[in-house]
């Protein structure tokens, strides 16, 4: 039994959905070729096996066991402090955004350290109510709104964060 | 690496009509000594085994004593009483009893549990591989046991209490990949073994008890020498540490948690120059102690203190400013670990240009090809590399491919050992590095997209792996990936002479691949392979080899319950375990993980939850497999053959053979080759 190659063409990329970025869930598709290899994996705990399920990027299905790095090895690379500006305030913080599992705590920490509030968070657009706007420069250098992307995707490419505030923010505001 | 140069152990029983006790000046024992030489005629024996036992003493590597034990009885029974050091690498190939009754004076055993790919969550975490009943046993046997090294075993507390309280001159443990403890059982053994040079945690889960173990060391000087706890996930009494190593003078080896911040390596570095390997902790700030007003320790002015560190790791969650502080010892350096950095290759590249002398490197795929470049072109030693994926998903970007492949062949020409992660690669690359690196004896690339080809050219990596297994004449071991054909397994087993591992991961595309390297690799000790089309037909053509080998995985192929069951039977030492899952039931016949290993003393008694089936009749009915509803089904079967014993030296006492004619060829085809016999 030959093994096919994964489908190029995937109809999940162009599905609308509804819902908060980061909590995408994951369906196991059930390719026969694939679906032996899809087990939930042998984990003793649960909570780990969600999250994990939880922040698979889109496109592809989740295997067991691959590619052949151990867990704690996964576990640790992702640790990395990154700087967070506040505009206006004197000097930068920096935050180890390993220790922040999705968006909602990220922000409130946020929050807590520059003592301020951030808006509601909505998809088409952005953050509304108090003027400020938390974005992030990515791998490419751009910088972007916090929340589009899937936590685990924004949290192994953002390399620093700003919280704008005033003009700056609504002109963002308006743009979208 | 050294178990990867030697043949396995020989544990075969003692021959049958000998006398059983080892008692050591009997002056009537057997005479089947083959030596012609006159001595032994006109000596009595017990002056000959005298003789013998001071000469077999010096025997060091456990080939060599293997090789000894097979010579006669004699030999036989007095290397079994000098051999010191022991070495299983599969726990369940024979019971702790048989390992007492062979040996009686053992000092130092090697144990390895589960197989590797139970790393990676292939297998139910209540499979086994227990520490208990060996450490039980020796409790008893070895009172004089100075040294215990496990690899993925499961080890409790209890264990290491028992092994606290029952051997008085303990000095080494080491831990690797191994789960089921916490800090109150390093506690323990801190706190009882007075003599304990060696407490090396790697690599393993050490579950948090919220005990200060380090503050259970003994008040007075210790013996250590090493001390390794960079995987303990828990907070130390760093005061209790400093003051350890201040009572350590022979401390040469140190690695310590993420839990150390900077300011206390720096502490710890002035107090312990004599330090050889060094692992930094996490190499950064303790937010809440530093502030940006107050002076700021001279890092670099410690690390310059401590002139004899060889061996540098850690980095556990690195502030990159502070990383030139290592700058002092890069240049003594030989061996560096930055696989917990996430480090640029502008960061990387002023370190690793002093890195002169660096023979081992391993570190994430951040530093680029551009930081592979920089290895390169200044690490001219280099034996062992390996590159990490700092984003291990199958679709992330890769900062790294076949340039940095292909640097490292052109730079790194005494390259023994590679491991490396990739998101693409090319068939020219693999095949400059089988040119350029003559040495090779482990080739292990992972392409992680699964199936992919040669990026520039789409066609298979055929012709890579296939340049690696002709022209690395002494390569041993093999990981394979990317989009394979049988074509490439064809060349593994035309070329692979000396291949001891090999792991296959979604490759090849019929039985004839599997094939190829059962029948063309003689040395092949230990197969691991998943998702790849190799079913019953692939599996029974290497029944001549499962006798020689250490173990088979193969998980997500296309093997039936059938044919498994038809290998068990067929073959009575053989253990076979057939692992399921709860939802097969639609898919009865099928089987998701196959583990299969060689056994002297049959079926493990602690299996999880499922009984074992033991079947005195060689027909087995399906009956008896749909009776299964549990999550596991263990499938062993042993026939009893009263008198024969099936694994001797040689063909002497063997009468009937035609039961045993499987084993026997492979066992003569083995001795043809200078191994011992059927073993572990």
């Amino acid at each position: 039994m030959a093994y096919e190659k994964v489908n190029e063409l995937n109809l999940k990329d162009t599905e609308l959905r509804l819902g908060l970025p980061g909590t995408e869930e994951v369906i196991q598709e059930q390719e026969f070729s694939c679906v032996r290899s899809n087990k939930r994996p042998f984990e003793s705990n649960d909570e780990e096996a969600r999250e994990e399920e939880a922040s698979t990027p889109p496109t592809k299905t989740q295997i067991v066991g691959w590619p052949p790095v151990r867990s704690y090895r996964k576990n640790n690379s992702s640790v990395s402090y990154v700087k967070v500006s506040m505009d206006g305030a004197p000097y930068l913080r920096k935050i180890d955004l390993k220790t922040y599992k999705n968006y909602p705590e990220l922000l409130k920490a946020l929050e807590n350290m520059f003592k301020f509030t951030i808006g509601e968070y909505c998809e088409r657009e952005g953050y509304k109510g108090s003027g400020f706007v938390p974005t992030y420069e990515d791998k490419d250098g751009d910088w972007m709104l916090v929340g589009d992307v899937p936590w685990d995707m924004f949290s192994s490419s953002c390399k620093r964060l700003r919280i704008m505030k005033g003009s700056d923010a609504l002109a963002l505001d308006s743009a979208l | 690496m050294s178990e990867d140069e030697s043949p396995p152990l020989d544990l075969r029983p003692e021959p049958p009509c000998s006398s059983s006790s080892a008692v050591d000046s009997t002056p009537n024992k057997s005479r089947n000594c083959i030596s012609s030489s006159t001595a032994s005629q006109t000596f009595p024996d017990h002056v000959l085994e005298n003789v013998l036992e001071n000469v077999l003493q010096f025997l060091d590597s456990r080939c060599d004593r293997n090789a000894a034990s097979l010579v006669c009885k004699l030999w036989w029974k007095v290397e079994a009483l000098t051999r010191s050091e022991v070495f299983i690498g599969n726990c369940y190939a024979l019971s702790p009893a048989r390992l007492t009754q062979r040996f009686k004076r053992v000092k130092s055993l090697v144990l390895k549990g589960k197989p590797r790919f139970a790393d990676f969550n292939l297998m139910p975490p209540d499979w086994g591989a227990n520490f208990a009943p060996w450490v039980s046993t020796m409790a008893k046997a070895y009172p004089w046991l100075e040294k215990v090294d496990l690899k993925r075993i499961f080890v409790t507390d209890d264990d290491l209490a028992l092994v606290a309280e029952s051997f008085p001159g303990f000095k080494e443990l080491i831990l690797v990949c191994c789960e089921g403890f916490g800090t109150s059982g390093i506690a323990i053994v801190a706190n009882k073994c007075r003599k304990l040079k060696v407490l090396d945690l790697i690599e393993s889960e050490v579950t948090d008890d919220e005990v200060d173990w380090i503050s259970c060391f003994p008040e007075d000087v210790t013996c250590l020498e090493s001390l390794a706890f960079d995987c303990v996930e828990a907070p130390i009494n760093f005061k209790a540490l400093e003051g350890l190593v201040g009572r350590s003078p022979f401390l040469k080896k140190l690695r310590l948690n993420r839990f150390v911040s900077l300011e206390e390596l720096h502490r710890l570095l002035l107090g312990a120059p004599q330090l050889t390997s060094l692992g930094t902790g996490s190499f950064s700030h303790d937010n809440e102690a530093h502030h940006q007003s107050e002076q700021e320790p001279d890092y670099a002015a410690a690390f310059l203190a401590c002139k004899s560190v060889v061996c540098l790791s850690g980095f556990r969650e690195l502030m990159p400013e502070y990383l030139p502080a290592i700058f002092p010892v890069c240049a003594n350096l030989t061996s560096l670990n930055f696989s917990y950095a996430n480090i640029s290759p502008d960061m990387f590249k002023p370190i690793i240009h002093k890195c002169h002398k660096l023979q081992v490197f391993w570190a994430l795929d951040s530093i680029c090809d551009e930081g592979l470049q920089a290895v390169a072109a200044t690490c001219k030693e280099l034996r062992e590399l390996r590159i990490f994926p700092f984003d291990p998903r199958e679709d992330s970007e890769g900062p790294v491919s076949e340039l940095g492949l292909q640097a490292i062949s052109e730079g790194c020409r005494k390259l023994e050992s590679i491991l490396y992660f990739c998101q693409r690669m090319t068939n020219a690359a693999v095949i400059a590095m089988s040119e350029n690196c003559p040495e090779l004896t482990v080739f292990r690339l992972c392409i992680m997209g699964r199936h992919r080809p040669d990026h520039v050219t789409g066609k298979p990596m055929d012709e890579g792996f296939g340049a690696i297994v002709k022209n690395c004449k002494k390569l041993t071991r093999l990981a394979v990936s990317g989009l394979l054909t049988d074509q490439a397994f064809r060349y593994m087993g035309e070329y692979g002479k000396l291949i001891r591992t090999l792991s296959v991961a979604f490759a090849g595309d019929s039985d004839m691949a599997l094939r190829h390297v059962l029948e063309g690799c003689p040395r092949l000790q230990k197969l691991e392979i998943r998702d790849s089309p190799f079913g019953d037909v692939a599996l029974r053509s290497g029944m001549h080899r499962y006798y020689n080998m250490r173990f088979v995985w193969m998980s997500a192929c296309s093997l039936s319950k059938g044919c498994c069951k038809d290998v068990a039977r067929a073959m009575p030492n053989l253990v076979v375990e057939v692992i399921g899952s709860d939802d097969d039931d639609d898919n009865r016949d099928y089987v998701e993980t196959l583990y299969m290993y060689r056994s002297l003393d049959g079926p493990r008694k602690d299996a999880p939850k499922f009984p074992l089936l033991r079947e005195k009749a060689p027909c087995i009915s399906d009956r008896s497999c749909s009776e299964v509803e549990q999550a596991w089904v263990c499938l062993q079967y042993q026939r009893r053959y009263s008198s024969l014993e099936p694994l001797r030296g040689g063909t002497g006492g063997v009468k009937a053979i035609s039961n045993y004619g499987l084993v026997l060829e492979g066992m003569r085809r083995a001795k043809a080759r200078g191994f011992s016999d059927v073993s572990h």
